[in-house]
């Protein structure tokens, strides 16, 4: 029987009424009175030194209000970065300036030049035609190795190179790993290329500062993940307004997918320009502006080998990876190839050596940054799909291979410094190939062959590091932050409760899944609990939501302040039970005296609290409010299997995915529907990134897909039909080290989808007798009619 | 966008009257020129809207048993009325998205002439006549190259004129992204010949492929096609596709057009 709330119950998700009807308030909702609008003079080269700027026919266009340029910021700091990385070498990463306005050069297409606020977009948009700006034009690098290889073209003058840092993990696994190269009965190479891809949320990027004179107060709103994280970065260390004197606030937000983490220009700008101008200034991104301005992702090329004895076990991996930065680093740029993907290069399998190389690049490009999965989809992708080859070259069935590496004892200390708490592999397996019916597969194969298709099936297994993270450890990794997550819980006098989280929701659905563990925990209805985010003016400070982290640390957080809550309503009903403390139970919303039938309801407690005349005054304070910290002691590891069949049709090199299967475990779950639809959404975009997707520069930095006539966004008949897409999350292993023993669903689905893909395509084109090793993400039907032509 | 004017004309004497006049421009369903605007492309300073002009609008048999069909009229229009001439209904009902079908014209598809659109392809494809407010332009001599026609400065198109082909199919290989025609073939088959028009392929634009013509209208099967192939030379060649590719899928596209026409 499915629960009808609470944890386990797939309560509907209460947000969905006001987003679904017009009702939601998203930042570009937000009109304040007497606002200007700000357009922005973006570069149109990817790489020139600014020689002149001319605004003076634009300034007395009709409704300027102000103009700025690069000049106008030097007093305050350049945009920030989160996240220091040291070298091989012990030696701290390269970190270039990153000016709010473009200052000397322009770094790539995109880059904000002028900004003009005006009375009306348009008229800030007519006066920046009439702004002149001269710009010498250099030659631009796009080419990662390129711009290693040589340093005649450099991105920033006052660098040494190109190179950001070249970080090697673990330095001292290396030798170890050559020497167990050399011993290898059998190495797999392997080289590819993980795929530039466009975040594009659904709602672009949106910021409205404002200021009020009387008291010198800052407010930005803004389309963030993390208003907090927004607020210390953006006032401490870009324009110095203490943070008592800043409020940021994330109201709605249509989607982020990790582009809506970072700090970017436009906030910063917004603000500082409210103020400069006394009066509240809205920059709303066009999609165009989007493609240019919001932090890219992925964008790896890498080679990587496997080695392995003469039974098949894998004794060592080794890798180089090249990640592109882009021109500066986004906020947690150098945190992604690096603690997000090397820490996970064990995958499901015990290889006991293992040794990674990521050298990180800075080229004429949009800045690269997080993207759904960060670094956890680069690593699978890499090493499942190494692993698919070496099964096809020992010619062995490529799910054995799989099972015989598996790790199958916990916890499990990888050679790259994380520790998995717990798991099954082969159960996750198992499950997989039971809802894929692989035994009927040879029937479906046959039956495309009868229609002159190819079919392939394809296998992958992945594990993540999620529930991030905690914050002795990253600090120790090079985090300029903590990565706790906070709550509050404020219960009323006659017993509703408000949550307020430093987690933000965007669309994830905290609102109704945030409430169904609480009303476990009390026995009270779920809609008696609200939950309340994304405004640092009534928000505990907390680190935001990305890295499905959520529920996993967020969630706990709420545990505790809730664990607070009952210990002191307990306290309040002892008292007014006159029954001693320890003998109080708690119970569909009541306390009683254990063994006996003495009993008082919650809302009588929740009153007591507030109106306190029967009440333990000298031992209690009045009130029922309390707020929890929590900060994780370990990485969550969800982890699962999936397989995907595909049919292509040799003609055209159409490839059309005909199932999808997917068994994760994500430890205990408390909303299954909520759960499935993030998986189902994880996978649409894993298969976007597969077969359709990618952002593409051409050799002078220009953006070749600048919008949706060339980027290709996947859409409904890209998927397989619902009967056959098919998510299961009933293989649990609960989390050892968190309270509710969760451990995060969001990125899974784009992680463990894309070699699935390509396994399957690899597949089908060897059935058909090409021998096809690899195809580069997105396989598009050019590139598969290419590499069986190849 | 830049500020202009907007006049909507109910009869063509009145908007060729319109367009005359300085940077005037003739607006159909704005499917293409509306975002042109918003980009500030194109700055005209009166849009003349063709889609209050009701003599420019609808699908109808004409007495020569050609299909004639307005200048203004969308594709959805064609998609849903175009019975008689079905290969054409389908191909219409697969342009763009709802919104687009709803708004965009065929007079508006053909005076762009954009080289992936598909209306070229059926409209060359069937040997068919651009009617104009001043003249008849057959197909032939109606598209000159990407984005290039026979129109003149401020010539309208009031009517296309199809003939019935005895059997006649579409096939669209869309570009994955915009789901415009990577290559588009369309095939006819009457009782004088075969015509085959290509479209999305090349660097021309719109063309006839006059191999497959010759060998099709001596032996409508895909066998007769089989050994002839275009070169990939002067062919597009871009992120979603090479020269080559598109050269080898026009085979393949007029294969499944004339195995579906059959
Ligand atoms: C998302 C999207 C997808 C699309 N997909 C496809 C597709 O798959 N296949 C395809 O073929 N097309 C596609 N299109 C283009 C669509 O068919 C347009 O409607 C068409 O290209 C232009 O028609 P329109 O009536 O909107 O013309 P407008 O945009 O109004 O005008 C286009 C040009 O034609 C001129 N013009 C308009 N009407 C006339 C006339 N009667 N006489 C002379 N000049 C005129 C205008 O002055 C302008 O220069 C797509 C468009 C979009 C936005």
């Amino acid at each position: 029987m499915p629960k009808d709330g609470g944890i386990g119950a797939s309560s509907k998700r209460r947000e969905d009424v006001r987003f679904l009807t017009g009702a939601g308030n998203y930042t570009d909702d937000i009109n304040i009175h007497g606002q200007a609008h700000v357009f922005f003079l973006r570069s149109d080269i990817a790489h020139g030194t600014i020689t002149g700027i001319d605004t003076s026919a634009a300034q007395g266009m009709p409704g300027v209000v102000k103009i700025f340029t690069g000049a106008d910021f030097e007093a305050v700091g350049g945009m920030p970065c989160g996240w220091q990385v040291t070298d091989k070498h012990g030696a701290p990463m390269q970190e270039p300036r990153h000016p709010i306005l473009a200052h000397g050069k322009v770094r790539h297409v995109g880059e904000p030049i002028a900004a003009v606020v005006a009375d009306t977009l348009e008229q800030a948009r007519d006066a920046a035609e009439a702004i002149s700006v001269e710009i010498d034009e250099l030659p631009a690098v796009v080419d990662m190795k390129a711009a290693v290889a040589s340093d005649n073209v450099k991105v920033h003058d006052d660098l040494t190179s190109n190179l950001c840092y070249d970080w090697g993990f673990v330095e001292e696994n290396k030798a170890a790993t050559d020497e167990a190269f050399k011993k290898a009965a059998h190495v797999t190479t392997l080289e590819l290329v993980n795929n530039r891809l466009v975040a594009n949320p659904m709602e672009p990027r949106v910021a409205v500062g404002d200021y009020a004179r009387g008291t010198d107060e800052s407010t930005l709103y803004t389309t963030s993940q993390n208003p907090h994280v927004i607020r210390l970065l953006m006032g401490a260390f870009v324009l110095g307004i203490p943070e008592h004197k800043l409020r940021v606030v994330a109201p709605d937000v249509g989607g982020g997918f990790g582009t809506k983490i970072f700090h970017y220009q436009e906030e910063a700008f917004c603000t500082f320009a409210a103020k400069a101008c006394n009066r509240a200034v809205k920059w709303t991104s066009s999609r165009s502006e989007a493609f240019m301005s919001d932090a890219h992702g992925r964008d790896h090329v890498t080679k990587i080998e496997l080695a392995l004895d003469a039974e098949n076990n894998f004794t060592a991996v080794r890798t180089e990876t090249y990640a592109n930065m882009g021109a500066y680093l986004s906020t947690f740029a150098p945190s992604i190839p690096t603690w997000l993907h090397g820490t996970l290069m064990a995958g499901n399998y015990k290889t006991p050596l293992i040794y990674v190389n990521v050298k990180a690049v800075f080229t004429n490009t949009v800045p690269v940054d997080a993207y759904r999965g960060a670094g956890r989809p680069e690593a699978t992708f890499q090493l499942e799909r190494v692993i698919d080859k070496a099964a096809r070259e020992l010619g062995v069935d490529p799910v054995e291979l799989r099972r015989q590496n598996f790790i199958t004892e916990f916890p499990y200390a990888t050679p790259v410094a994380v520790e998995y708490d717990t798991g099954d592999y082969h159960a996750t397996m198992d499950k997989v190939l039971e809802l894929s019916d692989r035994a009927g597969f040879a029937a479906r194969r046959a039956a495309s062959e009868a229609k002159g298709k190819l079919r392939g099936f394809g296998i992958n297994c992945f594990i993540e590091a999620c529930g991030i993270a905690p914050s002795n450890l990253v600090g120790q990794l090079g985090a300029r932050a903590g990565l706790y997550e906070s709550a509050t819980v404020r219960v009323n006098a006659t017993g509703g409760l408000v949550v307020m989280t430093g987690s933000h929701s965007h669309g994830q659905g905290h609102e109704t899944a945030f409430p169904q563990v609480i009303a476990d925990m009390i026995g009270i209805d779920e809609s008696m609990i609200e939950v309340v985010h994304g405004d640092t003016a009534n928000t505990p400070m907390g680190m935001g939501t990305y890295g499905s982290r959520s529920i996993a640390v967020g969630g706990s957080a709420m545990v505790r302040a809730t664990e607070k809550i009952i210990a002191k309503a307990k306290k309040i009903a002892s008292h007014l039970l006159e029954a001693s403390e320890s003998d109080i139970e708690l119970k569909d919303g009541a306390f009683s005296v254990a063994g006996t039938d003495k009993s008082v309801a919650w809302g009588d407690v929740t009153l007591a609290a507030y109106v306190p005349h029967n009440y333990p005054l000298e031992d209690i304070e009045p009130g029922l409010e309390e707020t929890a910290f929590y900060d994780p002691s370990n990485f969550t590891y969800p982890a699962g299997a999936y397989t995907c069949e595909v049919e292509v049709d040799p003609a055209t090199g159409e490839v059309s995915i005909e199932r999808f299967a997917s068994a994760d475990d994500f430890g205990n779950v408390v909303n299954p529907m909520i759960v499935e639809g993030q998986v189902h959404g994880g996978i649409a975009q894993g298969i976007g990134q597969a077969l359709l997707e990618n952002c593409s520069y051409d050799e002078n930095g220009q953006l070749l897909t600048a919008s949706y006539m060339d980027y290709t966004m996947p859409r409904a008949d890209n998927l397989p039909q619902m009967d056959h897409y098919v998510v299961d999350h009933s293989c649990q292993t609960p989390c050892t080290h968190n309270p509710l023993g969760v451990k995060g669903c969001g990125e899974a689905g784009a992680i463990g989808s894309p070699p699935t893909v390509i396994n399957a395509i690899i597949d089908a084109l060897q059935s058909g007798g090409h021998r096809v090793d690899h195809i580069d993400m997105p396989a598009t039907p050019a590139r598969v009619w290419a590499a069986m032509h190849g | 966008m830049y500020n202009f004017d907007v006049e909507t004309p109910g009869t063509v004497a009145d908007a060729v009257a319109a367009i005359g006049r300085d940077e005037a421009q003739a607006l159909g369903g704005g499917q293409t020129l509306i975002p042109t605007l918003k980009q500030r492309l194109a700055s005209p300073s009166v849009l003349v809207s063709l889609s209050g002009i009701a003599e420019m609008k609808g699908v109808c048999m004409g007495d020569d048993g050609r299909l004639c069909i307005g200048g203004a009229t969308t594709h959805a229009t064609v998609a849903r009325e175009a019975a008689q001439y079905p290969a054409l209904a389908a191909m219409a009902s697969h342009i763009g998205d709802p919104a687009v079908r709803n708004r965009g014209t065929i007079g508006g598809s053909l005076a762009n002439n954009d080289p992936s659109a598909c209306y070229p392809a059926g409209v060359l494809g069937s040997g068919a006549t651009v009617v104009t407010n001043t003249r008849e332009i057959a197909s032939d001599e109606y598209f000159q190259g990407m984005f290039d026609t026979a129109l003149e400065e401020g010539e309208i198109i009031t009517e296309v004129r199809f003939p019935i082909p005895e059997a006649a199919n579409y096939q669209k290989f869309v570009q994955p992204a915009s789901r415009f025609a990577l290559v588009g073939v369309f095939v006819a088959k009457f009782s004088g010949g075969v015509r085959v028009a290509v479209t999305g392929a090349s660097e021309e634009g719109v063309f006839r492929w006059s191999e497959a013509e010759a060998a099709l209208s001596s032996d409508f099967s895909t066998g007769a096609i089989d050994g002839l192939s275009l070169s990939g030379e002067g062919m597009i060649s871009d992120l979603h596709g090479t020269g080559a590719y598109r050269a080898h899928l026009v085979g393949v596209m007029t294969k499944r057009a004339v195995d579906a026409a059959a």
